[in-house]
């Protein structure tokens, strides 16, 4: 066959095979989704996905928090101090945190964390058929595995933000009081002045959309995976990865859409 | 009489290549079935068939008359809800302990409380040989045959009018593959069941099986009574019970 007529057929295959992917991931999405409104429903599932999600999360969330916010009181005062600016430390942070970091880093670490489990065990799940068991059981997967992980995702990324954006402000207090010499009260007086509602809910809405993103991509790919341990694996990896980039990409969109002067 | 599972040229392919190609198969009520043939010859496939959890390309699969491939979604759920399946590891729920394994239909269907519904699954394990000190154990905690055993009263606890049973003896020594028939065969009889088993193992197909077939290129090649196996002049199934290197049966190791 002529060579460009090969190109184009492999980028028509590629093109419908992306297509494909989109789709199926939107009805799996949506199916989801349908399962969390409609009976009938599994709390105990969602507790222990809550638990999984969020409970489990809260260390590695906490340290990443605490350690940021206070790498970036040493890096604002590095740039502030050259133009006598130092006084906006706090409110750097806490923006940034609250803003920003808080549920981008939150929702990175959750994804490497809770959502790898999460495609781990259903991949597990479905290549020792125990998938297939749940529907001769009268179970639909779907609401029994997923639906609670979505819901739980919803949930518990926003609680975790929470605690993130307050370690990450007490990071950076830290350091600004005990190690760059601020007096601690103008600090806090400073951090909360500059610091609104919108900022926070702005933050809380993007951890939602994250815990939602991060447990969509670890069950589709953890549903689908195949051929043993090998398929297993690779659904980990994937659920991570695009979990992640879906993050970042998601998180310009949401700034953009919530983006206030 | 009527079958109670009457297939007629179910076809599945998965990409190029064919697994069923025209499966003709009757299961008389109250008998039990076992199907016999080599790996990749589609006989999961064709169990999942008629549990809808692999949807063929064409044919037929009717239970008691009804064609269970175009029955609305809550019929086939209704359908499904009479079949008990024991899948060839097991396929127990590590997250949950024993009991809640042998209850999970119970609960699921009847909503019966969860308290009743341990008291029911103590029940059920002593049916299959285990005690209750099993009931409160991650299945991870049990050996193959125990596990084995679990799987067998979670596919009992509702009582099925139909069960399904893929290889039932994978993985476990003779003894305890005997243990395993045994128990199959007692459960079946009790509840009146219909049965399919699939299996590689002629013993246990012979234990279990009243009647017999064997899949091959896609085809049930050959039936007769389960007892006839091993003693049947057919070269495919002569061949197969044997485990003869020669004979009109080709193994692709190489493709």
């Amino acid at each position: 066959m002529n060579p460009i007529l090969n190109l184009i057929a492999a980028i028509g295959a590629a093109v419908l095979n992306g297509l494909g992917f989109i789709g199926e991931l939107a009805i799996f999405a949506a199916t989801g989704l349908l399962g969390v409104l409609t009976p009938p429903y599994y709390p105990r599932q969602v507790g222990r996905s809550l638990m999984e999600i969020g409970f489990y999360s809260l260390p590695v969330v906490s340290l990443t928090a605490l350690f940021t916010g206070m790498v970036l009181a040493l890096q604002s005062y590095t740039g502030f101090s050259r133009f006598n600016a130092e006084s906006a430390i706090a409110s750097v942070v806490v923006l940034s945190v609250t803003r920003e970091l808080g549920p981008v880093l939150a929702g990175l670490m959750v994804s490497g964390r809770a959502g790898a489990a999460m495609a781990a065990e259903l991949g597990t799940m479905r290549v020792t058929d125990q998938i297939d068991a749940l529907t001769t059981l009268s179970t639909d997967p779907m609401k029994y595995l997923v639906a609670p992980r979505l819901l739980a995702g919803i949930i518990a990324m926003p609680l975790l933000v929470v605690i993130a954006d307050i370690l990450g402000v007490l990071g950076g207090f830290l350091v600004a009081s005990l190690k760059l010499g601020f007096n601690p009260n103008t600090y806090l007086i400073s951090t909360f002045s500059n610091l609104r509602q919108d900022d926070v809910v702005s933050g809380l809405i993007k951890a939602a959309v994250f815990g939602f993103i991060i447990a969509l991509m670890g069950s589709f790919n953890g549903y689908r995976s195949k051929g043993g341990a090998q398929g297993v694996g690779a659904a980990t990896t994937s659920a991570v990865v695009s979990a992640s980039i879906l993050i970042l990409a998601l998180d310009y969109i949401l700034t953009q859409l919530l983006f206030t002067k | 009489m009527t079958p109670k599972i009457k297939i007629r040229g179910l076809k599945k392919s998965f990409g190029p290549k064919t697994v069923l190609d025209g499966v003709d198969l009757d299961v008389m009520p109250g008998t039990a079935m076992v199907v016999i043939g080599g790996s990749g010859t589609g006989k999961s496939v064709l169990i999942k068939s008629i549990l809808g959890l692999v949807t063929p390309d064409a044919g037929s699969i009717e239970i008691d008359g009804e064609d269970v491939l175009t029955v609305s979604r809550s019929r086939a759920k209704q359908r499904r809800a009479q079949i008990g399946m024991l899948f060839q590891a097991g396929a127990l729920f590590d997250s949950i302990p024993v009991w809640e394994n042998v209850a999970f239909g119970l609960l699921a269907e009847k909503k019966i409380p969860r308290k009743t519904a341990r008291h029911k699954s103590i029940e059920i394990l002593a049916q299959v040989g285990l005690d209750a000190t099993v009931a409160d154990l991650s299945p991870a905690e049990l050996s193959g045959g125990m596990q084995k055993r679990v799987a067998l009263a979670r596919a009992i606890a509702s009582s099925p009018k139909i069960m399904f049973f893929d290889e039932p003896t994978t993985g476990l020594d003779p003894i305890m593959g005997a243990v395993i028939d045994g128990l199959i065969v007692d459960c079946v009889k009790t509840l009146g069941s219909t049965s399919i088993a699939i299996t590689h193992d002629m013993a246990s197909a012979v234990r279990i099986g009243d009647t017999a077939a064997m899949l091959y290129n896609g085809k049930i090649t050959w039936t007769g009574p389960a007892a006839t196996l091993l003693t049947t002049d057919n070269p495919l199934v002569d061949q197969f019970t044997h485990g003869r290197r020669e004979g009109p049966i080709r193994m692709a190791l190489r493709k």
